[in-house]
C-alpha cells in the first residue's frame, strides 16, 4: 500500500492504494465518487473520462499513483457553485443528450475539454473529438447537438428535436 | 403549437439532473456493509468434459471465503426458459438443463465453472488462478447446418440431436406453396445472414446479493429491465425461495436493449452465496466478461423466396431459417426466432400465402436471446432485402413495388397469425418521400459521382408487433408467463401523487413521460406526480420493460388506475359540493358541478380523503388505486426509412450521408423522447449494418471479445438523422392510442443501409445483388471486384 494525495474537485484527498489501483477505482471505491463510470476494460468507451490537470483523461487507463499531486476534476464537480447545471450539462438536458445516463459523465467531461480547446467546433469536429466516447443509447444525434448548442451555436435547423 | 405540458409536450427529462451531476445510483454504485466479491472462473474451451476440478489450493489463498463449483448446486434448479415452443410435429422443444455453474461439461467459452468468493476482487481473481482444472476437449459444434446433421457431435448428451425445435408457421401444405411458386411469373431468391450481435449496454451487468439471517430476508440488487420477473424466475424455478422473502431491486440501469431482461446465473449465484457465505456478495462484470456471458442477439442464416405474378403482385413467400440459440436456452430465447419473427413475415404487404420454417440450433456459443427488436429485425431484413432485390430484377421502382403491395384495409388478418388493427403505410411513405427529399436524389448522386464516389439510396418499410402481449394469446403459443402490467396510483393527502409502475426505465424517460399522462388526466402540474419503479418491495407487480411495451401496456394500467382514482375523487367531491356524482366534472385540477360555479380543488378533495370528517359514509377513506392491464392485441408501429450512402469505389468504404425515418407510432406523449428512441435505434441498426459482428472461430473461440475487436458505432460513423412521426394512426385497443417506439429504429434501419449500398454499387455498373452485414470495406471491395 502506498499513500496517494491529490486534489479532487477542489478538495485535498488522500488514501492508501495498491500499486495496481486505477484512478477510476480510487475515485469510485475510496472517495465514493461514483459518478465516474467504468464501461470497459480496454480504455475504449470513455465512460470514465475525468480531468487531470485540465486535460481529459480516461481514469481507467491511469494508475491512482500516477495522479499523485494532480488536480483532478470529476462530474461531481461540474455544476455551478449554486448547484445549478453548468452550460454543458444544461445543454444536454435541453437537447435530450442522454438516455440511460451511463456514458453521460464521460461525455460531459469530454465535451468540456473539447470546448476549452475549440470553443466553436463544427459538427465534424465534435464527432471526431468524441471518438473515444461510446454511447449505446442516443445514436449520438442529440449529444452532438447539445455540445454545439453549449458552444453558443444555433442548432435549431438540425433535423428533429 | 407544441404543448408545453401534459400529453404531447416535449417536457425535459427530470431524471437527467441526477445523471448529469454524477448522482445516479447504478448497481455498481451500491456497496453493502461487509460485502465479499465473487469472481467467476469461466471456460476458455468451447466444448469439453470436466474430468476434475481441484479447488483446495484456491481455498487456502488469502482472503478467500468460499469456492463454489457445479457440485454445490446439484440440489438447486437450473436457469429456466420462459417459453415452450412446440415444433411442427406437435412435440415440445428440446429443453436441456442450464446449471448455475457447469456440471459435467462446459459448452461455450465463458461458461462459468467455479465461483470464488473473497474479501476483495483481486484476491478472488488471484485464487481463481490456483484452481486446477482437467477438461477433456471435445469438438466444438459451431456451424448450424452441420450441427443439424445426423451424427453431429452432441452438445447435450441427453438430447436426441442439436435441434431445439423444427418449427413452422403459415401455410402447412407444402404442395400448395410449391404450386404458388410454380405458377409465379417471377421468383426472387436470396440467401442471407443476420449477423450475431452483442447488445453492449454501456453499463456492464452487476449483482449484489444480501441475506439477513435474523429475518430470513434476501435482497438482490441487479441490473435488470424487469425485477419482478427476475424474482419470480429465481424464486420459483432456481432457488426455491418464497417470493415474499426476496426483494429484487433494479436501481438506475445503464441501458438494456433486451440483454438485461433475462435471468442470469450470476444473479441466482449472488443470492444463494449471500446465505451460504453469510455475507453480502457482489459481482461486477468486466466488459470482456460481458462479451462471453451476456446473451447475444440475432444470428440467423436464412433463405427467402418471393413469388410475384405477372403484374408484380406478391403471391407467395417462403423462408427457411437456421436460428442460433447458443449452448443453452436463455430466458426468452425460444420465442425470438418463432413468435417474434415468423409472425412478422407478412410485413406491410398483402402476400396471401406465406410459409415460415425455422430450425433452432444449439451450438457451442454464448446463449442468444432478444436484442432490440428481437426477431422482428431478422424478419424485416429478409423481407425488405428480397423485395428490393425483386425490384432490381424486374427493373421497377422499389417504392412503387412496395406501394402496390401494401396492405390498405384494416383490420387485416395476416397469413402468419396476427391481426393488424390499424396503419397507413402509404401515409408514412408519403412523409418519407418529402422528408428525405427523394426528388432531389438524382442531383445528389450526380454530385457524388462528380467527386468520384458512388451514391446509393436504400428504402425499406417495417412493421413490428409491440405492446407485448395479450396473455391469453401468448399462453396458447407457449409463453410460461402472462404479459400484462400493473400500476398503483397513490394520491397523498396534499394532492401529490406517487405512481408505482411495473415498467422499468433504463433510458426511456418514464420518470418524465408517465407523469405527463397522469398530470394531464387530472389537470395538475407534472411536478406533482412522480413514478416509482424498479423495486419489488415498492411496486405491486410488473412484467418490466421490453418489446416497446412500457407505455402501451404499463401506461394503460396507469391510465386505468388513474381513472379509478378520479372516479372515487368525484364521489368525495360530490359530497363536498352537495351535488350528484353524475354532475361532477374534473378540469384543470378543479371539480365542479356542471352548469354552476360551485367547485372544489383537487387538493381539497385529496385532503378530505385522508381527513374524512365531512365525508360520504359509503366511501372508504384514502385515495389509492391499482390496476392490472392485459392488452387485447399487439400494437403495430410501422414506417418507412431511407438511407443515402456514398461508396468509395477505390476502397469500398461506405459513409452514411443521410438517414430519414418516417414512423407511425400512433399517439405520442413526449415527442422529444420518441425522437431520441428512434435516433438510438437507428444508431444500433447502422452499427449492425456497417460495423458490428460477433465472430467465433471454428474451435469456438470468441474472436470479438472486447471493444478492440467488436466495432461499436462511434459519433463519427453516423450522421444527424431526420425523424418524422406525424403520420399517426392511433392504436385502436389501448386507452392512450399509443403503439411503442423503442425498437423501430433498430428494426427499420439495417435493410435501408444495405439496400443503399447495393443501389450505389449497381449505379456504378457493378451487378452485385447481396452483401452480408456488416457491410465492411473489405466485403464491399470484394463484391465490386469479384
Ligand atoms: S472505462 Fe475507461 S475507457 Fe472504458
Ligand atoms: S445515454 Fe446510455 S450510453 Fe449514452
Amino acid at each position: 500500500m502506498t499513500q496517494v494525495s491529490m486534489t479532487v474537485n477542489g478538495k485535498s484527498v488522500s488514501g492508501d492504494v495498491e500499486g495496481r489501483t486505477l484512478l477510476s477505482g480510487f475515485l469510485r471505491e475510496h472517495l465514493s465518487l461514483t459518478g465516474t463510470h467504468v464501461g470497459c476494460d480496454t480504455a475504449q468507451c470513455g465512460a470514465c473520462v475525468v480531468h487531470v490537470n485540465g486535460e481529459a483523461v480516461k481514469s481507467c487507463n491511469m494508475l491512482a499513483l500516477e495522479a499523485d499531486g494532480a488536480d483532478v476534476g470529476t462530474i461531481e464537480g461540474q455544476a455551478n457553485a449554486d448547484g445549478s447545471l453548468n452550460v454543458i450539462q444544461q445543454a444536454f438536458q435541453d437537447h435530450h443528450g442522454l438516455q440511460c445516463g451511463f456514458c453521460t459523465p464521460g461525455m460531459v467531461m469530454s465535451a468540456a475539454a473539447l470546448l476549452k480547446e475549440n470553443p466553436r467546433p463544427t459538427e465534424a469536429e465534435v464527432r471526431k473529438y468524441l471518438e473515444g466516447n461510446l454511447c449505446r443509447c442516443t445514436g449520438y444525434h442529440n449529444i452532438v447537438k447539445a455540445i454545439m448548442a453549449a458552444s453558443g451555436q444555433d442548432v435549431s435547423s438540425i433535423a428533429a428535436e | 403549437m407544441p404543448k408545453d405540458s401534459g400529453i404531447g409536450a416535449s417536457s425535459k427529462r427530470r431524471e437527467d439532473v441526477r445523471f448529469l451531476t454524477g448522482a445516479g445510483n447504478y448497481t455498481d454504485d451500491i456497496n453493502v456493509h461487509g460485502q465479499a466479491y465473487v469472481h467467476f472462473l469461466r471456460s476458455d474451451i468451447a466444448h469439453g468434459r470436466i474430468k476434475s476440478i481441484d479447488t483446495s489450493a484456491a481455498e487456502a489463498m488469502p482472503g478467500v471465503v468460499k469456492v463454489f463449483t457445479g457440485k454445490d448446486f446439484e440440489g438447486v434448479g437450473g436457469m429456466p426458459c420462459g417459453w415452450e415452443v412446440t415444433d411442427k410435429h406437435g412435440a415440445p422443444m428440446q429443453e436441456p438443463p442450464h446449471p448455475i455453474l457447469a456440471q459435467g461439461k462446459v459448452r461455450h467459452v465463458g461458461d462459468p465453472i467455479a465461483a470464488i468468493v473473497a474479501d476483495s476482487l483481486e484476491q478472488a481473481r488471484d485464487a481463481a488462478e490456483a484452481i486446477d482444472l482437467d477438461i477433456e476437449v471435445l469438438p466444438a459444434v459451431m456451424n448450424m447446418k452441420a450441427a443439424a446433421l445426423d451424427g453431429a457431435t452432441l452438445i447435450h448428451d441427453d438430447l436426441k440431436n442439436n435441434i431445439c425445435y423444427d418449427w413452422q408457421l403459415g401455410e402447412t401444405d407444402d404442395a400448395k406453396v410449391d404450386e404458388v411458386f410454380a405458377n409465379a411469373a417471377h421468383v426472387t431468391t436470396l440467401d442471407l445472414v443476420n449477423n450475431r450481435l452483442v447488445a453492449n449496454p454501456m453499463e456492464p451487468r452487476v449483482a449484489v446479493g444480501e441475506y439477513k439471517p435474523g429475518t430470513g430476508d434476501y435482497t438482490l440488487f441487479t441490473t435488470s429491465q424487469n425485477p419482478h420477473v427476475i424474482r419470480l424466475l429465481m424464486c420459483a424455478f432456481v432457488l426455491g425461495l418464497p417470493e415474499h422473502k426476496v426483494r429484487v431491486v433494479a436501481p438506475d440501469v445503464g441501458g438494456g436493449f433486451g440483454t438485461k431482461i433475462f435471468h442470469y446465473a450470476e444473479e441466482a449465484f449472488c443470492t444463494f452465496a449471500a446465505k451460504a457465505c453469510n455475507r453480502p456478495v457482489k459481482w461486477t462484470s468486466s466488459r470482456s466478461e460481458a462479451f462471453m456471458s451476456d446473451a447475444h442477439g440475432r444470428d440467423h442464416v436464412s433463405k427467402i423466396e418471393l413469388a410475384l405474378d405477372a403484374d408484380n403482385n406478391f403471391i407467395g413467400l417462403r423462408t427457411n431459417t437456421y436460428a442460433n440459440l447458443g449452448a443453452y436456452l436463455s430466458t426468452f430465447s425460444s420465442s425470438v426466432p418463432t413468435w417474434l419473427h415468423g409472425t412478422l413475415m407478412a410485413g406491410n404487404y398483402k402476400t396471401p400465402v406465406i410459409q415460415v420454417n425455422v430450425k433452432a440450433m444449439f451450438t457451442n456459443t454464448v446463449p442468444v436471446d432478444a436484442y432490440r427488436g428481437a426477431g422482428r429485425p431478422e424478419a424485416t431484413y429478409q423481407l425488405e432485402r428480397v423485395v428490393d432485390k425483386a425490384a432490381r430484377e424486374l427493373g421497377v421502382d422499389p417504392i412503387a413495388l412496395r406501394r402496390q403491395n401494401f396492405i390498405t384495409q384494416f383490420p387485416y388478418d395476416t397469413p402468419v397469425a396476427l391481426t393488424y388493427d390499424t396503419g397507413d403505410y402509404n401515409g408514412t411513405m408519403d412523409k418519407l418521400e418529402v422528408a428525405a427529399d427523394l426528388a432531389g436524389f438524382a442531383a445528389r448522386r450526380a454530385k457524388s459521382e462528380a467527386n468520384g464516389k458512388l451514391r446509393g439510396l436504400g428504402i425499406n418499410c417495417y412493421i413490428e408487433a409491440c405492446g407485448i402481449a395479450p396473455s391469453n394469446i401468448v399462453g396458447m403459443l407457449g409463453a410460461r408467463a402472462g404479459l400484462y402490467d400493473a400500476a398503483t396510483v397513490r394520491v397523498n393527502a396534499t394532492g401529490s401523487i406517487s405512481v408505482m409502475v411495473g415498467a422499468h426505465s433504463h433510458g426511456q424517460g418514464h420518470e418524465t413521460a408517465f407523469p405527463q399522462v397522469v398530470a394531464d388526466m387530472i389537470g395538475i402540474d407534472e411536478s406533482m406526480v412522480e413514478i416509482v419503479h424498479g423495486d419489488t418491495s415498492k411496486i405491486p407487480f410488473g412484467m418490466g420493460t421490453y418489446g416497446s411495451r412500457s407505455l402501451a401496456v404499463c401506461g394503460s394500467a396507469m391510465v386505468k388506475a388513474t381513472e379509478k382514482v378520479i372516479e372515487k375523487a368525484k364521489k368525495i367531491a360530490a359530497h363536498l359540493l352537495e351535488a350528484s356524482e353524475a354532475d361532477i366534472e374534473l378540469k384543470d385540477g378543479e371539480f365542479s358541478v356542471a352548469g354552476t360555479d360551485k367547485s372544489v380543488a383537487w387538493g381539497d378533495v385529496t385532503l378530505t380523503a385522508y381527513v374524512p370528517h365531512n365525508y360520504p359514509l359509503e366511501v372508504e377513506p384514502g385515495l389509492e388505486e391499482t390496476a392490472f392491464y392485459d392488452p387485447a392485441n399487439f400494437t403495430y408501429p410501422a414506417g418507412a426509412y431511407a438511407c443515402e450512402v456514398e461508396v468509395d469505389p477505390e476502397t469500398g468504404q461506405v459513409t452514411i450521408e443521410a438517414f430519414n425515418a418516417a414512423d407511425d407510432f400512433g399517439n405520442i406523449v413526449n415527442p422529444m423522447i420518441v425522437d431520441g428512441q428512434v435516433h438510438g435505434g437507428i444508431g444500433q441498426g447502422i452499427g449492425q449494418a456497417l460495423l458490428e459482428n460477433c465472430a467465433y472461430d471454428e474451435n469456438g473461440q470468441l474472436l470479438s471479445a472486447s471493444f478492440m475487436d467488436y466495432a461499436m458505432p462511434r459519433a463519427d460513423d453516423v450522421p444527424f438523422y431526420g425523424v418524422d412521426h406525424s403520420s399517426q394512426t392511433p392504436c385502436t385497443h389501448n386507452p392512450l392510442g399509443v403503439k411503442g417506439c423503442g425498437e423501430a429504429g433498430a428494426i427499420g434501419s439495417p435493410p435501408a443501409v444495405v439496400n443503399a449500398v447495393l443501389d450505389a454499387l449497381n449505379s456504378g455498373g457493378k451487378a452485385v445483388d447481396h452483401i452480408d452485414m456488416p457491410v465492411s470495406p473489405s466485403r464491399v471491395w470484394a463484391a465490386m471486384n469479384s
